[in-house]
């Protein structure tokens, strides 16, 4: 702005030493010192659960290092090619350029099966991490104003991250992988109406064809890997701006955050947990074999193994498939053929547990009528409901993906494989419904527990007689950080419904839209238990005799439930 | 931002004592952030010391990795067979290990055990900009809208967007129409099997007489081509769609055909692609003729013209007729009579 400033800062500040020179040279062509000043010393809260993250991050950065020494030797090519290695069972045997290379680079190349290994491990890892960290975020509340915009930024990468893992998967071209892309075939052939054009539009004709792995290997190695970093960007730039959330205790505010400055603390324990994570990942790359194509062989539209399993995140629509009856596959008016035996499993179920994901943060605050930025996170037993709806969305994702393993599960327990399959069948309708019930009771247990001690104290294990005969057991009172633990939380009451009729006696517009909502805010708020209140801590304590030693007794006990539930009837 | 101090007296509540009347707030208030805690590393300087030493040991440790990966880089020389690939990946990952997990547990515990703990606040504020900003930027909108004209101009809008949209077909369309091959999706309903054409042992490619197999015996089968055809990428496809699971039964076991005659002295063959999602049905049960899919456990009953009798597939196998010609050899009588494979939408048609 003005000129003198300059000359000013000059004279006030030389730089003498290297490393201050060079800051100044930077400086005066970026003004990197604002960046600096913002972020060197702002503040992150600490907790291991914050971490989750940070493996999905560090195990794509792996990822995208392993990937780059691994397209410098892979060929995407189906062109036939004889093999000339030195494996005898494969040795002169006409086989794709895509595998050919694939095992080139396991065989040949120096260092090249590590990296073919660390490059599948971390695919595993990076996939668990994010569904872990989703799990983190959800079950805390984390995904509440203002970052309901970022959890579909997650979602969206979660998305993306079985894309990468997917496409990746059947590149080399060998048996197992091409298998994969035929169920992908017969999937996308179900589709009503443009099924077989969208399956030219994939493989540019007929299964196989000639196209696909290089098809492939542009959405792995460019389209998803180009998105995924546009999004990882973005995702960290809004958690940036809205400054991380923090777990509830003594001084954490929605206003505030409590935590250590970023430099040095979590450039240290960040740069730290990358190399950790990059070396946990060398050593399973090391010495656990994954994805031995060799054993499969080159791909041939004839031969199948028998236990033949996707990747983990993959289970879940494999499961889906094998669970659904034939009897779905219908032929519609006008004789077209409706394959809902596939169309339901593979596109329908994964289709509503991907919408019901993205459209929660929304439905929930809705639900609460909760306009207000949260910042300090739930304990998952104050939101019962929630916690509820998470675990059974992922037992229905577990139940489906063990039903895509129901063949292993057959051979391992000798069992019959249809039995399984038809227990499996009724369990995808009950398990989830039953989760949810027995997870909701015991967030509503948990929290009674939680009022319990505040208003009781802990158990010491002493008795105490008295000069009249009675005996005491003595609780010890909570100090105040406990308490305000358990006490620092709010239990939503469930929308109120205004009148179907304005005062007028008019019908309001929008009055059974707002019903319904009305009866999911029921669903979600109907049970729920009050925090402690001061007033009812001093009940607790105060209408006793036995001041000296602030004992309680435990028909006191009742008396707060009983005002709880007085308050819940209302 | 401002350091905690732990040692501010929070406000003592629930225990309000007022002058006579208790009065007690609605709620709790905040104890504030709890006191600070000392590591052994802040207390004792000894500790701190070796806290120090371990840490450079551990940074010592990873240079050691790294030199070792080096040396097994160069030593150990994999030859290109199993056992040696092996060694040398071991040799390599481990020393890779090593020393990113050394630089990741000394960085980590520096971090822990030496690095300040104490814990600071931030203030946050509103994610939305303030009243002020959005003012400014509203105005700015207007101004630029003014300027622009395109509040009053608008045919000239109406020809923005119509460009806007138009002109994206000028990549999609030469992208879509050849990305899809010929599109002539026809294709599905034929196979190389016709009149006529001899049945081959898969891979090996040898014809097969009806006296090769025994009854109960199963065969792969692809159809009689050329070696050179074999070669080439067009036979992947093409076998794709003609594989073809031969098993020889007892012919009174055999209660059912989809043709009548389709079969040769209880000699039947079904289309090996699965009518679920296409995988090959290749798990073949002797005693009850059930031939089962490995990928979903479709299973079908091959004496019982391939019915389902359990999975996700809906339809039976399609069956490829058959009979044996002069010389002896087994032949196709036709081609199969409906697409094989995964259902589609236009597959009656």
């Amino acid at each position: 702005m003005s000129t003198a400033t300059p000359a000013q800062t000059k004279k006030n500040a030389e730089p003498t030493t290297p490393a201050g020179k060079a800051a100044d040279y930077l400086d005066q062509r970026t003004s990197i010192g604002v960046a600096v000043k913002e972020f060197a010393r702002k503040i992150f809260p600490d907790h291991w659960s914050f971490m989750l993250g940070e493996i999905a991050l560090f195990s794509f950065v792996v990822l995208l290092i392993t990937g780059v020494f691994l397209a410098l030797f892979f060929q995407p090519s189906m062109a036939l090619v004889t093999w000339e290695g030195k494996l005898p069972q494969l040795h002169g045997q006409l086989m794709s350029a895509a595998f050919a290379s694939t095992l080139d680079i396991s065989f040949s190349v120096r260092g090249g099966l590590l990296m073919r290994q660390i490059h599948h491990w971390s695919a595993l890892i990076f996939m668990a991490a994010i569904v872990v960290h989703m799990m983190r975020v959800f079950f805390t509340g984390a995904f509440r104003k203002p970052r309901e915009l970022n959890w579909l930024v997650g979602a969206t990468l979660m998305i993306l991250g079985l894309a990468a893992g997917f496409s990746g998967y059947s590149l080399p071209d060998d048996v197992l992988s091409g298998n994969g892309l035929r169920i992908a075939d017969g999937v996308v052939l179900s589709i009503p109406i443009i099924g077989s054009y969208m399956s030219y539009f994939l493989f540019g004709g007929e299964f196989p064809g000639e196209h696909i792995i290089a098809r492939l290997f542009t959405v792995h190695i460019l389209l998803v890997p180009g998105l995924i970093l546009a999004l990882v960007g973005l995702h960290l730039f809004l958690m940036v701006l809205h400054k991380h959330t923090q777990y509830p205790g003594g001084g954490r505010t929605d206003k505030n955050v409590v935590g250590f400055p970023a430099f040095p603390v979590y450039v240290a324990k960040m740069g730290g947990n990358f190399f950790f994570i990059f070396g946990v990942l060398a050593l399973m790359g090391a010495t656990m074999a994954i994805n031995t194509v060799w054993n499969y062989g080159p791909f041939d539209p004839s031969p199948v193994s028998a236990g033949a399993q996707p990747d983990w995140y993959m289970l879940f629509l494999e499961g889906a498939l094998r669970l659904m009856p034939g009897q779905a596959e219908i032929v519609t008016w006008g004789g077209y053929t409706l394959s809902l035996n596939v169309l339901v499993p593979a596109v329908i179920v994964p289709g509503i547990l991907f919408t019901f994901l993205l459209a929660y943060p929304f439905l929930e605050a809705k639900v609460t009528g909760d306009h207000r930025e949260h910042h300090v996170l739930d304990r998952p037993r104050n939101v019962p409901t929630r916690t509820g709806l998470g675990v059974a969305f992922l037992t229905a994702f577990i139940i489906l993906a063990l039903a895509g393993s129901n063949d292993l599960i057959a051979t391992h327990f000798h069992l019959s494989i249809n039995e399984i399959t038809w227990i499996f069948r009724v369990l995808i309708f009950l398990g989830p419904w039953f989760a949810f019930w027995v997870t909701k009771r015991l967030c509503l247990g948990l929290q009674r527990k939680d009022r319990e001690l505040v208003l009781h104290g802990h158990e010491s294990g002493r008795i105490v007689r008295f000069a009249s005969g009675e005996y005491i057991e003595v609780h010890t009172p909570l100090d105040e950080q406990e308490r305000w633990l358990r006490v620092n939380y709010e239990a939503h009451k469930p929308l109120e419904l205004a009148p179907a009729a304005d005062s007028r006696g008019v019908k309001r517009k929008g009055y059974s839209t707002e019903k319904r909502w009305h009866r999911l805010s029921r669903f979600f708020f109907e049970d729920r238990i009050e925090p402690v209140t001061p007033a009812e801590l001093a009940a607790a304590h105060g209408a006793h005799g036995h001041e000296a030693i602030e004992a309680q007794h435990d028909e006191h006990a009742a008396l707060p439930a009983g005002a709880q539930r007085a308050d819940q009837e209302r | 931002m401002s350091e905690n101090h732990p040692t501010n007296p929070s406000t003592e509540v629930g225990h309000a004592h007022g002058a006579g009347e208790l009065v007690h707030p609605e709620r709790f208030a905040d104890p504030g952030v709890p006191a600070h805690k000392h590591r052994l590393t802040d207390t004792d300087p000894k500790a701190a010391k070796r806290a120090e030493r371990i840490i450079i040991l551990l940074f010592g440790i990873s240079a050691l990795g790294t030199i070792g990966t080096l040396v097994a880089y160069f030593a150990v020389r994999p030859d290109g067979t199993t056992p040696g690939v092996r060694t040398s990946t071991i040799l390599l990952g481990i020393g890779l290990a090593v020393s990113l997990l050394g630089i990741g547990f000394a960085a980590i515990h520096w971090a822990k055990a030496l690095m300040s703990n104490h814990e600071y606040i931030d203030e946050r504020h509103p994610i939305e900009s303030s009243p002020e900003v959005r003012e400014v930027a509203v105005v700015a909108l207007q101004q630029g809208v003014e300027d622009s004209g395109i509040a009053r101009r608008g045919v000239l809008k109406g020809a923005m967007v119509g460009a806007l949209a138009l002109f994206p077909l000028t990549v999609a369309v030469p992208l879509i129409s050849s990305v899809g091959g010929d599109w002539n999706v026809s294709k599905f309903r034929h196979t190389l099997w016709k009149k006529g054409v001899r049945l081959a042992t898969d891979p090996e490619g040898r014809p097969l007489k009806a006296a090769d197999l025994t009854v109960g015996s199963v065969a792969h089968i692809i159809p009689d081509v050329p070696a050179s055809f074999r070669q080439s990428e067009e036979w992947i496809s093409e076998k794709a769609k003609a594989i073809v699971l031969l098993v020889r039964l007892n012919p009174e076991d055999i209660r059912s055909e989809q043709r009548k005659g389709a079969s040769y002295d209880g000699i039947v063959a079904y289309s090996k692609v699965c009518t679920h999602v296409g995988c090959p049905v290749a798990l073949y049960e002797q005693q009850t003729h059930h031939l089962l899919c490995p990928c979903h456990q479709s299973t079908f009953d091959i004496a019982d013209g391939a019915k389902v009798v359990f999975g996700p597939a809906r339809r039976p196998l399609p069956q490829l007729p058959i009979t044996v010609d002069d010389e002896g050899y087994l032949v196709a009588e036709d081609d199969f009579s409906e697409p094989v494979g995964p259902s589609y939408w236009e597959r009656l048609k």
